[in-house]
């Protein structure tokens, strides 16, 4: 089975507050360190164990800068035995759509059977897959954590529902699954593992290579134009809260229903 | 001519989801004077009692009735709703498992711009409408603008928009089902299998959006009872710090911490449970996290927003009462 | 004169000449010995190199003291008595064994040196060696038998119990001496009956009662008893000599070349591979132990050394809080893993993955590397050094425990486990007081003394206030020191012991640099995970002291005065971490600085302190892995503090105070126990 990943270099914000820079245009980039987006990771181990089980090979992409090609080559690492980088400066400023439509365009210069995605990255938007799929026409499921490789027409996958529920489906290939975590646990990739894919080539391919034309990616392309970034009000340390038992409950139960806390 | 808006309603068993009225309020903020279309899918009388019900809320319900939408698989509704939408329309889809297994794919075969998981609209700006996301799990927010001269699809997150119940519309039922099946339907690529429920006790603490987290001050395991009454009332989760799993309360896998789960829910309620700093590092990212602890110099108030000062075995039971009051 | 009873060479057996038996019996057991050993070493010579032949006067020194002077088996009283008892009688009585086989050759041999008085002497010191071989077999069967101490138990999952093994063993043993007795004894009561004088027959003896009781036989029955015993003790002696290498009894024969192969330098990490420079490793085809055949040939022969004793377990805190470790069943299952894929007739079985197989992942990664197993073992056997080669093989697998790639990533990131931002790694001296002026060490700005801080006790809140500790200290000893700041990254000693080599050389040559810019001529650390990874881990740097020995010298010399304890009514323990003492032996230097507080009251655990002390549960990544366990090893150790009596527990590293802290909390000891680090402990009492 030919599949392939679509990856994403995001900054690794786990421990670190990410701040807003000081005219809003953008983060605080200066301190971050940038990792694969943690849902493509799940992505790719499941594209291997896929692969390690009826065979074929698994490439990787991203749409990125030259940084991009550092998770590339870590998700080779891993075991994909490929990687390609799609990078222009036309590419810059697109929106989903628009990344969506340059994969769409990378994609049909190979030929795959499965297309997975991560469910989500940074900006938390959950839609290059869904978008990738209806450009393709090709059948498409969201929030995947089962897969079972039924033969190479079908695939059998579940979707994680509310309430860890599980919707089972039946799905012709070729298709696009975007991918969610705890489908599996992500092997390990160490310094080591890098090093032996670090001579391998990744070609990086532009506008004229995917021929697509420039005007529909990018800043020109977006119809979703990110304006600025702020902060959201928190409130700062514990407060705690006196009074009777009644009083707090009170002031807690507003709390918990203004929080969301309360369905 | 100004743009129509939609509103897809997501129900079940004849059950209209929560989000059907956020839907509401949220097609409020968008600064379109527009009357609001609900899209109702489904088949047979459940689908009507929905439609009834919308019609009180939104100026006008398309119905879309067919056997094969007896469970509603997006690969095939998607295809009906893009024959009956005008390319043009703002549709808002809930930003939940069906909504981001529907939405995307709609807003291509539509041609219309993408915005996925808004929290906030605050009108159109120069043509464009505005809205606020986040981004880096809610550490940042980003206001965005969105050309809808094409349409829009746009996916709203649940439970940010208050349930706007005061409408009391009496809109008017639109069969559209023969528009939308007039071309019949193709074979779906998808189709749907069954659902396999959760095993009992086999919760994903990680995906909870409010959990009810229980520590060593629960004392004794009989007393467990009190913690899964909180959290249905909430209508969370329970969870746990590691005492409860080591003592075998609970199973491991609702376990925060280092070596537990890493949560991010919403709503962190931690109960009894002193903020061992293994604990601490599984709720890093929780946005609210209120703590209930009878000692007051327990960690766990450093992490916390709220504290209440207060031996959970009597707290919680007053606590649980009070919310099952309020849904009355 | 015709002598009393045929000997066995002269005698006729079945018809034959007896001798011939003297001499097949021999031949045929030697044979099928030598046969036995070459195949036990076939996977020897398949094994990775392992130098051993360097320093070879301290090696013998070593030998010995641990082997021949069985040094460490008093740790377990009862048992180290009754072994030093059997391996005295052995060598006493070997000599004799042999005699015995070359008597059935040539009729009254005599081993060269042993005719005249040194032959009585050693006849009298062999009978009595009998004797107490004899009673120690049978204490030691009534232990193995009756008492079964819990050490000895063998947990369903590891199989079957080694009683059996251990009390045929121990019956085979006592034949041996039995037959001696019985073959003299007949040989002396022939004597008696011919009213002869018996030569050497020392009353109280075995064979001066086997004499006492055989007067009454015929002398044909003597005849035949005297013939029996000869030749039974040979079957036996044979017998046994081609048992040793079946089992656990392999220890007879590896033990002397064993200690005498053994690691030398404590605290540090065999390299990958032997003889491949760092720069050398990215041409390596694989790291680590994955098959059988990735294990030295030292290490092998370590698993054919196990005695089965099971004192590392019984000392493993990993095994004790019911850890899936138990040291004793690396061995063990090795060893069994060994003889079945190099059987004694067929085929090698091909090399197949240790780890799923005959080793769990999460027994390999239960191991916090704290050195109490290697400490115990009789025999000198290393774990640590073959838990890291298997963990490397399991990284270069990519086979991590999830929690674990987390902090992993950050270290390769950002240099330590948190994530935390580089430029954050300094923050907690901005609450020092502003008279004390910290220098961050850079190519520019030097210093003679260099605190290196290490990841935990920079950015963990409660362990900042260890380091706040620490420069106050090394201020009021009037000690000039800088620290790297942003330019440190993490020691990488944890990094090291759970297998990421390559990561942990990343961080180690950013460190070298730094502290090489720096110039400093002496590095302090407080973390004894620190210290012993620029003292063991790394190579060419400054000496390094742990802060312990910094202080002690600054309060001898009078540069600190310590006032008296706050609070003379609390009564306090050290708790030796096992970096500072078991790896690197500094057991004195706290206590003794502890003490210098006047009217301070300190009392041991006895049984767990200094080389015996009880891990808290490990440092560095070690927070980030928990694997199944019924209880913490912090709670263990916390109610061995609170059983000796005491009610703070000093600690000397940041990982213990981590653990002891959460340990009392989560023990619910908060009103009764309390934890402080020495360094702490020390700058509330500066006068």
């Amino acid at each position: 089975m030919e599949i392939l990943v679509c990856i994403k270099r995001v900054p690794d914000t786990a421990e670190n507050e990410i701040e807003v820079n000081r005219d809003g245009s953008d983060i605080e980039r200066d301190d971050l360190v940038y990792s694969v987006n943690e849902w493509d990771n799940y992505a790719v181990e499941e594209a291997i164990q896929i692969r390690d089980k009826v065979g074929g090979s698994i490439t990787v992409v991203s749409v990125g800068d030259e940084d991009a090609e550092e998770v590339l080559r870590r998700e080779m690492a891993m075991g994909a035995d490929k990687g390609i980088l799609l990078s222009d400066n036309a590419f810059e400023g697109s929106d989903g759509e628009g990344v969506a439509t340059i994969l769409k365009a990378g994609i049909e210069k190979g030929n795959y059977d499965l297309i997975l995605t991560g469910a989500q990255a940074d900006d938390g938007a959950g839609q290059i897959g869904g978008m990738l799929a209806a450009m393709l026409d090709w059948p498409y499921a969201s929030l995947v954590n089962i897969i079972d490789i039924v033969d190479d027409k079908t695939i059998k996958v579940g979707r994680e529902i509310a309430g860890g529920n599980q919707e089972m489906n039946e799905m012709d290939l070729p298709c696009v699954l975007s991918i969610q975590t705890g489908i599996n646990e992500p092997r390990y990739v160490g310094i080591r593992g890098i090093r032996k894919v670090a001579s391998m080539e990744i070609p990086m391919l532009g506008v004229k290579d995917i021929e697509l034309l420039s005007e529909s990616v990018g800043k020109s392309g977006a119809k979703v134009k990110r304006l600025d970034y702020f902060v959201p009000e928190l409130g700062e340390g514990a407060e705690i809260l006196e009074g009777s038992t009644d009083e707090i409950i009170d002031k807690l139960t507003e709390l918990l229903k203004a929080k969301g806390g309360i369905k | 001519m100004t743009q129509r808006i939609f509103a897809y309603i997501i129900h079940k068993k004849g059950v209209v989801d929560d989000t059907a009225l956020e839907m509401v309020s949220a097609a409020q903020r968008l600064g379109i004077d527009a009357p609001i279309t609900a899209v109702v899918a489904g088949s047979g009388d459940e689908l009507g009692t929905v439609c009834n019900a919308m019609a009180a809320s939104y100026a006008e319900v398309w119905k879309i009735d067919d056997d094969a939408l007896a469970y509603i698989n997006a690969e095939v509704l998607r295809e009906l709703l893009v024959r009956i939408l005008p390319t043009d329309g703002i549709v808002l889809i809930p930003h939940e498992h069906f909504g981001m297994d529907l939405a995307p794919g709609l807003s291509v075969k539509l041609g219309a711009a993408y915005l996925p998981d808004a929290v906030d609209f605050e009108g159109i700006e120069d043509g464009y409408l505005k809205a606020v996301r986040e981004e880096y799990s809610g550490q940042v927010n980003t206001h965005v603008l969105c050309d809808i001269s094409q349409g829009a699809v746009v996916t709203v997150r649940p439970g940010i928009f208050k349930a706007d119940e005061s409408q009391a519309l009496q809109g008017q039922i639109v069969d559209k089902s023969s528009e939308a099946l007039e071309e019949g339907r193709t074979d779906a690529r998808r189709r749907y299998i069954e659902i396999v429920e959760a095993e009992v006790g086999d919760v994903d603490i990680t995906k909870s959006e409010i959990l009810v987290s229980v520590g060593r001050g629960i004392e004794d395991e009989d007393n467990m009872e009190i913690i899964f009454d909180l959290a249905e009332a909430m209508g969370g989760d329970v969870s746990c710090s590691r005492p409860v799993v080591d003592a075998k309360w609970l199973e491991k896998s609702r376990q925060v911490g280092t070596s537990g789960q890493t949560v991010k829910p919403k709503v962190y309620l931690a109960l009894g449970i002193s903020g061992a700093f293994q604990h601490l590092g599984g709720i890093k990212g929780s946005p609210f996290i209120v703590a209930v602890n009878k000692n007051s110099k327990a960690p766990i108030f450093q992490s916390a927003d709220i504290g209440v000062v207060a031996d959970i075995l009597d707290f919680v039971p007053e606590l649980t009462d009070r919310i099952n009051e309020m849904k009355g | 004169m015709e002598p009393v009873l045929i000997s066995p060479a002269k005698a006729i057996v079945f018809d034959m000449p007896a001798v011939i038996f003297s001499f097949l019996i021999p031949l045929t057991g030697v044979g099928i010995f030598t046969y036995i050993i070459a195949l036990r070493l076939k996977p020897l010579v398949k094994a990775q190199p392992d130098p051993r032949m360097d320093d070879r006067i301290h090696r013998f020194f070593n030998m010995c003291k641990f082997a021949i002077g069985q040094y460490r088996q008093p740790r377990y009283l009862l048992a180290g008595i009754i072994h030093i008892t059997l391996f005295a009688g052995f060598v006493i009585l070997s000599l004799r064994s042999i005699t015995l086989v070359l008597i059935g050759i040539s009729d009254g041999y005599v081993l060269p040196g042993m005719s005249g008085a040194a032959g009585h002497i050693y006849h009298g010191l062999k009978e009595f060696a009998a004797m107490a071989v004899l009673a120690a077999c049978i204490v030691a069967m009534f232990r193995r038998g009756i008492l079964k101490p819990e050490r000895y138990a063998v947990p369903p999952k590891y199989g079957k119990n080694h009683t059996w093994e251990a009390i045929f063993v121990l019956v085979l043993i006592s034949g041996l001496v039995l037959c001696d007795m019985v073959f003299e004894g007949s040989h002396a009561a022939a004597h008696i009956r011919k009213g002869l004088k018996a030569d050497m027959l020392i009353p109280g003896t075995g064979s001066w009662l086997s004499a006492i009781l055989l007067t009454s036989a015929s002398m044909n029955t003597l005849q035949h008893i005297h013939l029996g015993a000869y030749f039974f003790h040979e079957l036996i002696f044979f017998f046994f000599l081609c048992f040793l290498p079946l089992g656990k009894h392999f220890h007879v024969i590896t033990s002397l070349p064993n200690v005498f192969l053994m690691k030398m330098n404590k605290g540090t990490i065999k390299p990958v591979q032997w003889g491949i420079e760092d720069e050398e490793l990215d041409q390596l085809e694989s790291f680590g132990v994955k098959t059988f055949e990735d294990f030295t040939w030292k290490h092998m022969l370590d698993f054919y050394s196990c005695a089965d004793c099971g004192r590392c377990s019984d000392n493993c805190p990993a095994n004790a809080v019911g850890r899936p470790l138990s040291p004793r069943f690396i061995s063990i299952k090795c060893r069994d893993y060994a003889f079945k894929a190099y059987p004694l007739h067929g085929l090698s079985t091909n090399s197949h993955n240790l780890i799923g197989s005959v080793l769990e992942e999460d027994e390999i990664w239960s191991c916090t590397t704290c050195g109490a197993c290697e400490e115990e073992c009789p025999l000198l056997i290393e774990y640590i050094d073959k838990i890291v080669d298997l963990r490397r093989g399991m990284v270069e697998d990519g086979i991590v425990p999830q929690s674990l790639q987390k902090p992993l990533r950050a270290l390769e990131k950002r240099g330590n486990p948190y994530g935390i931002m580089e430029k954050k790694r300094i923050d907690w001296i901005k609450d020092l007081p502003e008279e004390i002026n910290v220098k961050i060490l850079k190519r520019k700005e030097t210093a003679d003394t260099l605190y290196f801080v290490d990841s935990i006790s920079s950015y963990d809140d409660r362990i900042q206030e260890i380091s706040r500790a620490a420069v106050k200290i090394l201020h009021a000893a009037g000690i000039e020191f800088g620290m790297l700041g942003p330019n440190e990254m993490d020691s990488g000693h944890e990094v090291k012991r759970f297998g990421e080599e390559m990561l942990f050389q990343y961080l180690r040559d950013k460190n070298l640099n730094a502290i090489k810019n720096s110039r400093a001529t002496r590095i302090i650390t407080t973390d004894p995970h620190a210290y012993n990874a620029l003292k063991n881990d790394y190579a060419n740097l400054p000496p390094v002291e742990h802060i312990s020995q910094t202080t002690l010298r600054a309060v001898t010399s009078g540069n600190i005065r310590l006032k008296p304890i706050e609070d003379p009514n609390k009564i306090y323990t050290y708790h030796d971490p096992c970096y500072l003492g078991r790896h690197n032996n500094i057991y004195d230097a706290p206590r003794e600085l502890i003490d210098a507080i006047p009217g301070i009251k300190r009392i041991e655990m006895t049984q767990n302190c200094k080389d015996r002390s009880f891990c808290c549960g490990g440092g560095g990544l070690m927070l980030f892995y928990e694997p199944i366990e019924e209880k913490r090893m912090g709670q263990v150790r916390v109610e061995m503090a609170k059983t000796a009596g005491a009610n703070i527990i000093i600690t000397g590293c940041p990982f213990c105070m981590v653990n002891v802290e959460d340990a009392i909390k989560t023990s619910g000891l908060e009103n009764e126990m309390g934890a402080i680090d020495l360094v702490e402990l020390i700058e509330r009492h500066m006068e």
